[in-house]
C-alpha cells in the first residue's frame, strides 16, 4: 500500500476494498475494544480533514498552518444554513458549505502561494487568524460570534420503504464512514492521475518541474482548493457530530492539530492523518482517563511528537513502508527478464522532435542579438549575438566563468536578459516564462542535475513527458495516468535511448552518478523539443562514461537541433561541426571546428597565453 | 468616541506594541536569516521570557532583576534547544524545521500550562513607572511610555551588535549568501548557537517587559507569533530595519484600528500584509538572499 508511488502495481482497486472492508469492520472491533463512538466519530471527520491536507503538504510539498480558515467557512456555512436559514437538506448544506470553503480557498491561495517555503507558512498562519478574529466578530451576527451555532440537525433520508436515521454514536458512523469512504476513493483518483504525478514532482523539485513544462503555479493553486475542499467538508462533519458549530474550529489549534496528527500518521500517504488521529484522540481519552493525567495529556502528546519529527521523519505509515520496502528488497527474487531491456541498448531509433506548429524547413530556428546581462556591476553576458540553423549541432566552449551557463539561462528564459532579444522559431521570446518557452520546445538540461529525487526513473521522466502530452495546465483529477494515449511509449522510448530502461523502478537517490546525468538529460529529452540545450552532459564523467555519452548524444542529435555547452574539447569537436567560443561574457571566436582549433585567440583564452612570455 | 486625547494615546500605544514587535521580530528574522530556520516556538519563547520573570519578581521583588532572569533564561534555553535540536534539523527540509519548533512551542505552552494552571498572573511595574504622566496635551500610564525608550534601547543594542561587532558582520554577511560564508572558513557553529541564543533573548526580553501591561497566561506567545509574522513579511525577512519598520507599521494598524473596532484590527493587518505581498513581495525591505 504504497501510496506515494505514481504506478500502482496490478490490483487497482486493493486500497479501495480493503478501506471499505476496515470501515464496516471497525465499528463492531473497536466497539469490542471500548473505544468510545464518539471519539471514533471524531476521528473519520479528523482523518477527511487529513486527506485534502495531504494532498497540499504530503504530495505537493506546502505545509499551511492554516487550515482552520477553510475548516471553519465550510463549517459555519453549512452550519447556518441548517440552523438559521432552516434549510432542510443536511448533505446539501455539506456540499454547499464545501464549495464555499473551496472559493475561499482559491482566494487565500492566490495570496499565500505569491511566496514559497516559510513565507507561505506565514502568511497561513496570519489568514486563520484573520478569520477567527471575523467570526468573532464582524460576522457574529450569523455565526453567534463565541457562542458558536448551536441545533445542526443529523442527517436523515427518506428512502420510501424506509427511513434512515443518522442521530449520534454509532448510529451517526455509518454516514460519517460513508463520506471519508468517497474522500478516499476520490484522492486516490487524483494522487493516481496525471495532476497526482505533477504534485509530487513540484514537491521534490518545483524549479525542475517548471522547467519541463509545467504551470506550477496553477497546480499548487489547484492543490490548495482541493484541501479547503475537504476541509470545507470536514468542518460541516464537525457541526453534525456535535450537533453544535463550535467557534474553536477556527483556532490555530485547529490548525496545528491537524498539522501534527498529518506528521504523526505519515504524510503523503492519505491514511496517515487517519492514523494520527487516532494515535492522538485515543492517547488523548486514555491519558486523561485511565492515567489521569488530567491538564497534561497535551505536554505528554507534544513531546512524543517532537521525538516523532525527529527520528521517524516520515510518521507511522511511513515507517511502516520503509520496513517493507526494506524486507521486500532483501527477499527479493533476480529480476525477471524484462521487456523494456529486451531491446538491446543504443539501437533504439531516433526520437522525433515535435513540429511545434511552424515547418520543419531549413532556416534559423533561434537566433539572440544583443544579450546582455548584468549582475550589478558585473556583466556577466555583454551583447552576444548568436543564430543557431534547424538541424544544427552546436558547440560552446569557453574557460570557467566565460558566462556560458547564464547565457543558456537566458536562451530558455529561465533568467531575464537586461538587454537584448531572443526569437525562437519566428516568435520573439524575451521575457517569457520557462515553463511556456518550454512548451513551445526549447529546453533544456542542468549542469548540475536537477531531478526529482524521491521518485523512481520512470516516474521522472513520466512528469517530463506529460507536461508534452497535457499542456501546462489540465484539471484531468480522475484520469488514470495509464490512460494517456502515447506517455508510456514516450516514457519507453526516452529510457530506451538513454540506456536506462532496466533501471526505470530505481529511486534517484540510489543511482549512479552517470546514470543521474544521463536522467538529466532524459527529462530534457522527454518532452520531445525542437531545440535542445545541454549544459555540461558530460561534466564530471569518467573518461569511458564519456565515450558512451557522446555516443549517446549523437543519437539523439538525429532529426533535431541541439547546442552543448562543454568542457571537454575534444569530445566537443568529436560531436559539433560548429563552435562558438564564450570569453569574458563575449564571443570570442565562431566558426567550423578545425578553425577554432586553430585559431591563436581561443588558444590564448584557454591557454592563458602560452605562446606568450611567459 | 473619537477624541483628540483618545487618538493620541492610540498612537502611543501603538508606538510601544510597535517597538514590542520590532524587538520580537527582530530576533525571528536574524535567527531565520542567518540559519535559516523559521522558529515557531519564537512565541512560545516570548511567554517564557514573561514567566521567568514573573518568578523572579516574586522571589526578588526586583522588576530589574526580573527583566534580567526573563532575557537570560530565554537565552540559555535558545542556545540549549539550538545545541539539542535544531542543529540537526539545517540539512532537513523547511517543513521538519517547522514542525519540530512547533513541536516545541506546544511542550513549552503545556509545561507551562501544568507547572503554573491556566490562570493568568500578573507582574507589576517598578514605583517609580507606575502612574500617569501629564504629557501636557494628554495623559499616557507612565510604564507604556517607558517600554517604548526600554525596546528603543534594546534595538539600538541589537543594532550596535549587528552593525558594530565581528559577530554581526558575520550574521549580516550569512543572510546576505550564507554558502559564502560557510566557504570563508568561518566557525559557523558557533555563531549560530549564539544568534540562536540572541534571538531567543529577545523574545524573553520582551515578554517580561511585556508581563506589566498584558497579564501572562500560557498562551499569550501565540497571538504575539501571529503578529511578528505579519511583521516580518511587511518588513521582509532577514532585515533587521524591516523588522522595525514593520513593527512599528503593525503596531499602529492595530492600535488605530482598534480605536474604531477592535474587531477589523487583524482585518486590517492582514489587508496591509496583503498589500505588501501584492505591491512587494520580498517585503518593504526585504533582503535578497533568502527565499
Amino acid at each position: 500500500m504504497n501510496a506515494d508511488r505514481i504506478y500502482t502495481r496490478r490490483r487497482p482497486l486493493l486500497v479501495e476494498a480493503i478501506t471499505a472492508i476496515a470501515l464496516i469492520a471497525a465499528p463492531f472491533v473497536l466497539d469490542w475494544l471500548g473505544a468510545a463512538p464518539n471519539t471514533v466519530n471524531r476521528i473519520l471527520v479528523w482523518g477527511l480533514f487529513g486527506i485534502g491536507f495531504d494532498i497540499l503538504f504530503g504530495y505537493t510539498g506546502l505545509l499551511s498552518f492554516g487550515q482552520s480558515a477553510l475548516y471553519g467557512t465550510g463549517g459555519f456555512v453549512a452550519a447556518y444554513l441548517l440552523t438559521r436559514a432552516g434549510f432542510p437538506h443536511v448533505v446539501a448544506a455539506l456540499l454547499i458549505g464545501m464549495v464555499a470553503a473551496a472559493i475561499v480557498g482559491y482566494l487565500v491561495g492566490l495570496v499565500a502561494l505569491r511566496r514559497t517555503g516559510i513565507y507561505f507558512a506565514m502568511i497561513t498562519v496570519a489568514i486563520a487568524e484573520v478569520f477567527y478574529f471575523v467570526e468573532f466578530n464582524p460576522l457574529a451576527e450569523w455565526t453567534g460570534g463565541e457562542n458558536g451555532l448551536p441545533g445542526v440537525p443529523t442527517p436523515r433520508f427518506n428512502l420510501g420503504f424506509a427511513q434512515l436515521d443518522f442521530t449520534s454514536g454509532w448510529s451517526l458512523y455509518p454516514f460519517l464512514a460513508f463520506c471519508y469512504f468517497i474522500g478516499i476513493v476520490l484522492a486516490l483518483r487524483v494522487v493516481r492521475s496525471p495532476v497526482g504525478a505533477v504534485l509530487r514532482a513540484i514537491r521534490e523539485n518545483p524549479l525542475r518541474a517548471a522547467a519541463v513544462g509545467h504551470d506550477v503555479h496553477a497546480y499548487k493553486l489547484t492543490a490548495f482548493v482541493i484541501a479547503a475542499a475537504y476541509a470545507g467538508f470536514a468542518g460541516g462533519l464537525l457541526g453534525v457530530l456535535q450537533a453544535f458549530m463550535p467557534p474553536e474550529a477556527f483556532t490555530f489549534e485547529t490548525s496545528g492539530q491537524l498539522v501534527m496528527q498529518t506528521a504523526i500518521g505519515g504524510r503523503g500517504t492519505l491514511f496517515g492523518p487517519l492514523v494520527g488521529a487516532s494515535v492522538w484522540l485515543f492517547l488523548q481519552d486514555f491519558l486523561q482517563g485511565p492515567l489521569g493525567l488530567g491538564a497534561a495529556w497535551k505536554l505528554v502528546l507534544g513531546l512524543v511528537f517532537v521525538v516523532l519529527v525527529c527520528f521517524l521523519r516520515q510518521g507511522i505509515l511511513g515507517g511502516v513502508r520503509d520496513l517493507y520496502d526494506f524486507v521486500r528488497r532483501r527477499s527479493a527474487a533476480p529480476a525477471a527478464p524484462d521487456e523494456w531491456v529486451s531491446a538491446r541498448r543504443g539501437v533504439a531509433p531516433p526520437m522525433p522532435a515535435r513540429q511545434h506548429g511552424s515547418n520543419g524547413a531549413p532556416g534559423r530556428i533561434l537566433e539572440a542579438k544583443g544579450l546582455t546581462k548584468h549582475y550589478g556591476g558585473v556583466a556577466a553576458n555583454e551583447g552576444i549575438d548568436f543564430a543557431v540553423e534547424r538541424g544544427e549541432l552546436r558547440g560552446i566552449i569557453g574557460p570557467n566563468g566565460a558566462g556560458k551557463s547564464t547565457f543558456f539561462k537566458m536562451l530558455t528564459c529561465e533568467v531575464e536578459p537586461t538587454a537584448g532579444r531572443i526569437v525562437f522559431e519566428g516568435r520573439d521570446i524575451t521575457g517569457m516564462s520557462v515553463t511556456d518557452v518550454c512548451q513551445l520546445g526549447l529546453t533544456k538540461s542542468y549542469q548540475v542535475n536537477q531531478l526529482f529525487n524521491r521518485l523512481t526513473v520512470r516516474e521522472n521522466v513520466t512528469i517530463a513527458a506529460l507536461a508534452t502530452l497535457r499542456g501546462k495546465f489540465r484539471l484531468d483529477l480522475l484520469r488514470s495516468l495509464l490512460r494517456i494515449p502515447g506517455l508510456e511509449e514516450q516514457v519507453r522510448h526516452t529510457l530506451e535511448l538513454v540506456g536506462l530502461a532496466g533501471r526505470r523502478d530505481t529511486p534517484v537517490a540510489e543511482l549512479a552518478y552517470g546514470e543521474k546525468r544521463r536522467l538529466e538529460v532524459a527529462l530534457a529529452l522527454a518532452s520531445s523539443p525542437s531545440l535542445l540545450l545541454l549544459d555540461e552532459p558530460l561534466a564530471g564523467m569518467s573518461p569511458r562514461e564519456r565515450v558512451e555519452t557522446v555516443q549517446l548524444l549523437k543519437s539523439i542529435a538525429q532529426g533535431r537541433t541541439m547546442i552543448i555547452i562543454d568542457h571537454d574539447m575534444d569530445s566537443l569537436f568529436e560531436l559539433a561541426e560548429h563552435i562558438t567560443v564564450l570569453h569574458e561574457g563575449r564571443v570570442l571566436a565562431d566558426g567550423r571546428a578545425d578553425e577554432i582549433k586553430r585559431d591563436p585567440r581561443v588558444q590564448e583564452a584557454y591557454l592563458g597565453g602560452v605562446n606568450g612570455v611567459h | 468616541m473619537l477624541s483628540w486625547a483618545n487618538f493620541g494615546s492610540q498612537l502611543f500605544n501603538g508606538l510601544a506594541l510597535g517597538a514590542l514587535l520590532a524587538l520580537i521580530a527582530s530576533g525571528l528574522t536574524i535567527i531565520y536569516g542567518t540559519l535559516g530556520v523559521l522558529n515557531l516556538a519564537h512565541g512560545a519563547m516570548f511567554m517564557l521570557g514573561g514567566y521567568a520573570g514573573f518568578v523572579t519578581w516574586q522571589a526578588t521583588g526586583s522588576f530589574a532583576a526580573a527583566v534580567a532572569a526573563g532575557a537570560l533564561a530565554v537565552g540559555v534555553l535558545g542556545i540549549v534547544m539550538e545545541r539539542v535540536v535544531i542543529r540537526f534539523f539545517y540539512a532537513r527540509p523547511h517543513e521538519d524545521q517547522l514542525l519540530v519548533t512547533f513541536g516545541l512551542s506546544i511542550v513549552f505552552v503545556e509545561a507551562v500550562r501544568w507547572y503554573f494552571s491556566s490562570d493568568t498572573k500578573s507582574v507589576q511595574a517598578p514605583a517609580l513607572l507606575q502612574g500617569i504622566t501629564n504629557m501636557g496635551f494628554m495623559f499616557y500610564p507612565t510604564y507604556r511610555l517607558a517600554v517604548v525608550g526600554i525596546c528603543a534601547v534594546a534595538l539600538l543594542a541589537l543594532f550596535l551588535v549587528l552593525y558594530r561587532t565581528r559577530l554581526g558582520m558575520i550574521v549580516r554577511a550569512g543572510i546576505e549568501d550564507s554558502v559564502m560564508v560557510d566557504s570563508l572558513g568561518i566557525n559557523v557553529d558557533r555563531v549560530f548557537m549564539v544568534v540562536f541564543g540572541i534571538g531567543a533573548m529577545a523574545a524573553g526580553f520582551a515578554g517580561i517587559i511585556n508581563a506589566p501591561i498584558v497579564s501572562l497566561a500560557p498562551e499569550v506567545g501565540e497571538q504575539i507569533l501571529v503578529q511578528t509574522f505579519v511583521v516580518v513579511v511587511i518588513g521582509g525577512v532577514g532585515s533587521f530595519p524591516g523588522a522595525v519598520l514593520g513593527g512599528l507599521i503593525a503596531g499602529e494598524i492595530i492600535s488605530l484600528t482598534s480605536m474604531v473596532n477592535p474587531g477589523y484590527a487583524y482585518v486590517m493587518l492582514f489587508a496591509a500584509m496583503t498589500l505588501v505581498l501584492m505591491l512587494r513581495p520580498r517585503g518593504l525591505l526585504g533582503a535578497k538572499g533568502r527565499e
